[in-house]
């Protein structure tokens, strides 16, 4: 990077060139005010507050639009510079509404500060104050255009971050108003209410509806935390007063960059929701009643050790929570393998990304995501498969979005037109379940056509002419024929991923959710080996994890092979150090899956379960015989944070407390370990998952002890757990650490498989294409896919109990309009969707955004339980059901 | 569906120039003379554009109108020589007698109130124009009887 010397009030300083005067400044601790500029949105000059006199210049210049050059000597507050800013004050304070008094922004608005610093209190000049009616039609926050100055923050950020572009200057001069298009209300227009506009508010124009008469802004504490939602492990703020979160402000530190989706930036009010467990119940003639700690405790532990010591540990199983802490899924795999002695110790990973857990460890070393969310940014070209980033990790929509709009090229392969259909390139609108045949059929064509990188192949692979032996099977022309895609296409999309020096391959779901689950994967990895696109910047494979500590119950062990870190549990060796470190036997065969252990569940061969805050019974497949399975058990424990639908079932429920009760980390989609922080208590007696798996430990006869809590249980995971080894708490103060960090002084890992892949050769696997279980037929014509909405969240404990709720009440099937003409079906009906195991009734949505013979609905709504519906067949090499791919038919309800 | 049509085809010729929103809106304008909203959505998705950046770009330049025009034109003359000679109280007068102000529209769409800078007729200041016609040495009086002669004479042809 090259840097200039310059001169700003009198001080040398280095900066790097291509940097504007306020970035420079700042950099070196110089504020210069400015009202309209946000780093990462367009610098456009338009407040005119961060003017400064820069020697040799005739006029004064905005410091944020003008770039630092070699020699430049720039005074910051002259007198000059002082009048000029005074004089803008002055001039917007003639068209604001000074109603400090009551404005929620009081003591945390910038035209006070700048006034403040300025000494400027009133204005000479006669303005024209514009009594705008407040709109507060949406349930979030509220629009009061007679406090705003038009600095434009909230066009920028919804436009150029979001993608929604809701807002802009309408009307000109003195009536400039900054607004949706025709005042529309925002749920009329493309909000999708992620309140990023309000956060980037410089005044009280744009307040949340939350804080409305809460408190004074420094009455209220700010607690910077971890989102509790998806995997990208946003940043935030939780606002505190008296005990009760009341909203949220955008956090800088992590590589959201303050940027927040409606979920983050609204969503938390389930915390405080009337539902929240509060005491300990138990079943009693078959009513679950309230109990005291004590009882609750001292009769599951009993119950346990009855069963263990009749039936032994394999009769015993547990599903850890992706939505738990790192130290609480630490403790949950150590309870069961070391006090219940079972390995049987899974969790909802089984469902979501177990092939690529399996399919990238093999082919890479390293079942992680290889890059940084931020390399998306630099890349040439990004192929998108499988993943409705928009609605499922919003956040990383931005990032797409973003850098699609500096140029990047996008690739999206889905059956469904996704928002980022819109932003695409080129779009392979392939059949669901043929993502083998299309990935084999883009390799083809960068073979054929020469783009592949020989020299990476070359040094960093293995299996290479095997693999390519099958490949030659796929020319387009047939791959055309398996995925109903045109060959054309095929071939653009190939020429467009194999010409970048910089690709990035992202994907969620849609690839991971099939019987082949793990060759899908698999066929992702052979593409980036192909095109060498691993371990640098802009480049990598990127599965998007889909719960906020996924990556970090993997991490953990909470799976039935593995201890944490990925160290084997058949390993005899591994075994050893577990066994000297706990200080207690270990169980030495490999456990049962989340999907095995409902059929073992269901034969009567597993007697008893212990569930921390996962909902089987709707996010599993075929959900009428998990049921089953856990009604048949002789004694199943839940721990939650709400009654769900498990819980129902439960011998004893245990209350938990939620994220925002609790110290601890969650690990990111990108391996970046984060803090999350206590910033209220927990209602009633209920206790934090860590502390309710101690105590019930102590109770079962081990002394655990963690009088220091989450960070000395970290403490005891960095000593067990290669890829934490450096992690501590007060690192953890100065933002995440992406692992592996090996050791205290290791500044953590952006980017794997940097010095070659992590199993020394990337390894190339033959895969062939595999017809999805369950192929449509006369009977059950149609194809049900499954995914999530933007408003909504898994089985909808969370966000079912927030405002959120409101703009995604029910389901809402979509069904291409052939398929609901042929079956007389308009917009709005209700319908009877069938499997071959059950039947949900729904409401639809006619829309050409699915494919004709494809629906698709979400799993968030208890009242239309889509499992219901789906096959549980699943992946011979990790288990994974195929939901995404099930045979249905549908009919008008009578 | 003719309506959307044409659209369509404005939008194919101008979609590739950089620049184009402006003519295009200008020609939307000059076939229906305003620019409605389901001509300004149109627009918006087919150039690829938000609603708001169309409807800021429409209302920022003043030879844009949302709204449509009434049957009969008033401008009133705001130059040098009618500010000096009352160009305010004819104002107040058409206010007072149609009930809008400039850039309005009357809700029977029989009259639209504009200002202009000057009409070059200065030696009948104060002046308004109605249509083609020109209206000289006005007062309030005048004002309001030549506007009730013309809603006399707009009545009989319905």
């Amino acid at each position: 990077m090259e840097l200039l010397t310059v001169t700003i009030n009198g001080r040398r300083l280095q900066v790097p060139a291509g940097t504007n005067i306020l970035q420079a400044a700042e950099a070196h601790g110089i504020h210069i005010p400015t009202l309209c500029y946000e780093e990462g949105l367009t610098a456009t000059g338009a407040c005119r507050l961060c003017v400064v006199e820069i020697k040799g210049a005739r006029k004064l210049a905005a410091a944020c639009t003008t770039p630092v050059a070699e020699g430049m000597e720039i005074y910051t507050e002259s007198e000059r510079v002082v009048a000029a800013r005074r004089e803008v004050l002055r001039l917007l304070l003639a068209n604001h509404d000074l109603r400090c008094l009551t404005c929620e922004r009081n003591g945390d608005c910038r035209l006070q500060d700048y006034c403040y610093r300025y000494k400027v209190e009133d204005t000479p000049y006669e303005g024209v104050l514009r009594e705008y009616p407040i709109d507060s039609d949406n349930p979030f926050f509220i629009r009061d255009y007679s406090k705003c100055i038009r600095c434009g923050k909230c066009v920028l950020i919804c436009a150029e971050v979001n993608g929604a572009h809701v807002y802009d200057f309408m009307e000109r001069g003195i009536d400039t108003k900054v607004t949706s298009a025709y005042d529309d209300n925002l749920q009329e227009t493309t909000c999708t209410a992620c309140g990023m506009c309000v956060n980037v508010c410089p005044v009280g124009a744009l307040v949340e509806k939350s804080t409305l008469w809460e408190g004074r802004a420094w009455e209220i504490e700010k607690v910077t935390t971890t989102c509790p939602y998806c995997g990208v492990g946003c940043q935030l703020k939780l606002k505190v007063k008296d005990g009760r979160i009341i909203g949220v402000a955008a956090d800088k530190s992590g590589s959201n960059r303050g940027h927040l989706c409606a979920k983050g930036q609204f969503g938390w009010d389930f915390v405080h929701s009337p539902d929240r467990l509060t005491r300990p119940l138990v079943r009693k003639n078959g009513r679950l009643v309230e109990t005291s700690w004590e009882e609750a405790l001292a009769l599951t532990a009993a119950r346990f050790r009855a069963i263990l010591h009749r039936y032994g540990g394999k009769a015993i199983a547990g599903l850890s929570s992706a939505k738990a802490t790192n130290e609480e899924n630490y403790l949950f795999q150590k309870f069961m393998r070391a006090v219940l002695k079972t390995n049987n110790v899974d969790h909802c990973a089984r469902l979501c990304h177990s092939s690529t857990v399996a399919g990238l460890a093999t082919a890479f070393g390293s079942g992680a995501m290889t890059g940084s969310l931020d390399d998306l940014l630099a890349a040439e070209v990004i192929f998108l498969i499988g993943a409705n980033t928009t609605e499922a990790h919003p956040v990383t929509g931005y990032r797409i979005k973003q850098a699609v709009r500096r140029g990047t090229k996008l690739i999206v392969a889905d059956p469904r037109r996704i928002e980022l259909v819109k932003y695409a390139d080129v779009w392979l609108r392939h059949r669901p379940g043929t993502d083998i045949a299309l990935l084999n059929g883009l390799a083809h064509v960068i073979l054929q056509e020469n783009l592949w990188d020989k020299e990476f192949v070359a040094t960093h692979s293995e299996g290479f002419d095997e693999w390519r032996r099958v490949v030659e099977k796929y020319p387009p022309e047939r791959v055309a024929q398996i995925c109903e895609v045109e060959a054309d296409t095929i071939v653009r999309a190939a020429r467009l991923f194999g010409r970048a020096r910089r690709g990035c391959i992202v994907y969620a779901m849609g690839i991971t959710q099939h019987r082949s689950g793990t060759q899908n994967v698999m066929a992702v990895a052979n593409l980036a080996i192909l095109t060498g696109n691993v371990g640098r910047e802009g480049t990598g494979v990127f599965p998007l994890r889909g719960q906020n500590n996924v990556q970090g119950a993997c991490d953990m062990g909470a799976l039935p092979n593995y201890y944490p870190s990925y160290l084997p549990v058949e390993d005899a060796d591994v075994r050893r150090r577990f066994r000297e470190f706990w200080g207690t036997e270990l169980p030495a065969e490999p456990g049962l899956t989340v999907t095995e252990m409902m059929t073992a569940a269901a034969a009567g061969k597993i007697k008893a379960m212990y569930i921390l805050g996962e909902n089987p019974v709707l996010s599993d497949p075929d959900a009428a015989h998990v049921e089953k399975a856990l009604k048949n058990l002789e004694f199943l424990v839940v721990q939650d944070i709400f009654l769900t639908e498990t819980a129902r079932l439960a011998d004893v429920v245990f209350p938990a407390a939620s994220f925002a009760e609790k110290d601890g980390t969650f690990t990111n989609t990108e391996r970046r370990i984060q803090r999350v922080r206590k910033a209220v208590l927990p209602p009633g007696e209920a206790k934090a998952d860590w502390e309710i798996i101690v105590a019930l430990a102590r109770e079962m006869g081990y002394p655990w002890k963690y009088p220091r809590g989450p960070e000395e249980i970290m403490t005891e995971i960095a000593r067990c757990t290669p890829l934490y080894g450096g992690i501590n708490y007060s690192r953890l103060e100065e933002g995440g650490i992406q692992w592996p960090c090996p050791t205290p002084d290791h500044p953590g890992t952006p980017r794997l498989h940097a010095e070659g892949f992590s199993r020394g050769k990337g390894k190339f696997h033959p895969v062939e294409h595999i017809p999805a279980a369950e192929e449509p037929d006369r009977n059950y014509p149609l194809i049900l896919t499954t995914g999530r909405n933007l408003y909504q969240f898994h089985t909808g404990t969370m966000s079912r109990r927030s405002r959120l709720h409101q703009l995604r009440p029910h389901e809402l099937m979509m069904i291409h309009p052939q398929d609901a003409a042929a079956r007389g079906i308009k917009d709005g009906d209700t319908v009877a969707v069938a499997s071959r195991r059950g039947e949900v009734v729904t409401r639809v949505q006619v829309t050409d955004d699915v494919p004709p013979g494809t629906v698709f609905m979400t799993f968030h709504y208890p009242e239309v339980p889509t499992n219901v519906l789906t096959n549980p067949a699943t992946d011979p090499v990790c288990k994974i059901p195929e939901l995404k791919v099930t045979a249905v038919q549908v009919s008008k309800a009578p | 569906m003719e309506k959307k049509v044409f659209i369509a085809d404005l939008i194919a010729k101008y979609r590739a120039k950089r620049g184009g929103l402006i003519p295009l809106l200008q020609e939307v304008q000059e076939r229906i003379g305003y620019l409605p909203r389901w001509a300004l959505e149109e627009v918006a998705q087919g150039l690829d554009l938000s609603l708001a950046k169309v409807v800021g770009v429409a209302t920022f330049y003043s030879f844009f109108r949302l709204k449509p025009k009434g049957r009969n034109i008033i401008r009133i003359c705001t130059g040098t020589a009618c500010h000096v000679r009352g160009a305010e109280k004819v104002m107040a007068a058409v206010k007072e007698e149609l009930e809008i102000g400039p850039g309005e529209t009357t809700a029977d769409g029989e009259f639209s109130v504009e200002t202009v800078a000057c009409i070059g007729a200065c030696g009948l200041a104060p002046l308004m124009t109605i249509n083609d016609e020109v209206y000289g040495r006005l007062t309030r009086e005048e004002v309001v009887r030549i506007l009730r002669e013309l809603e006399a004479k707009e009545e009989v042809k319905v």
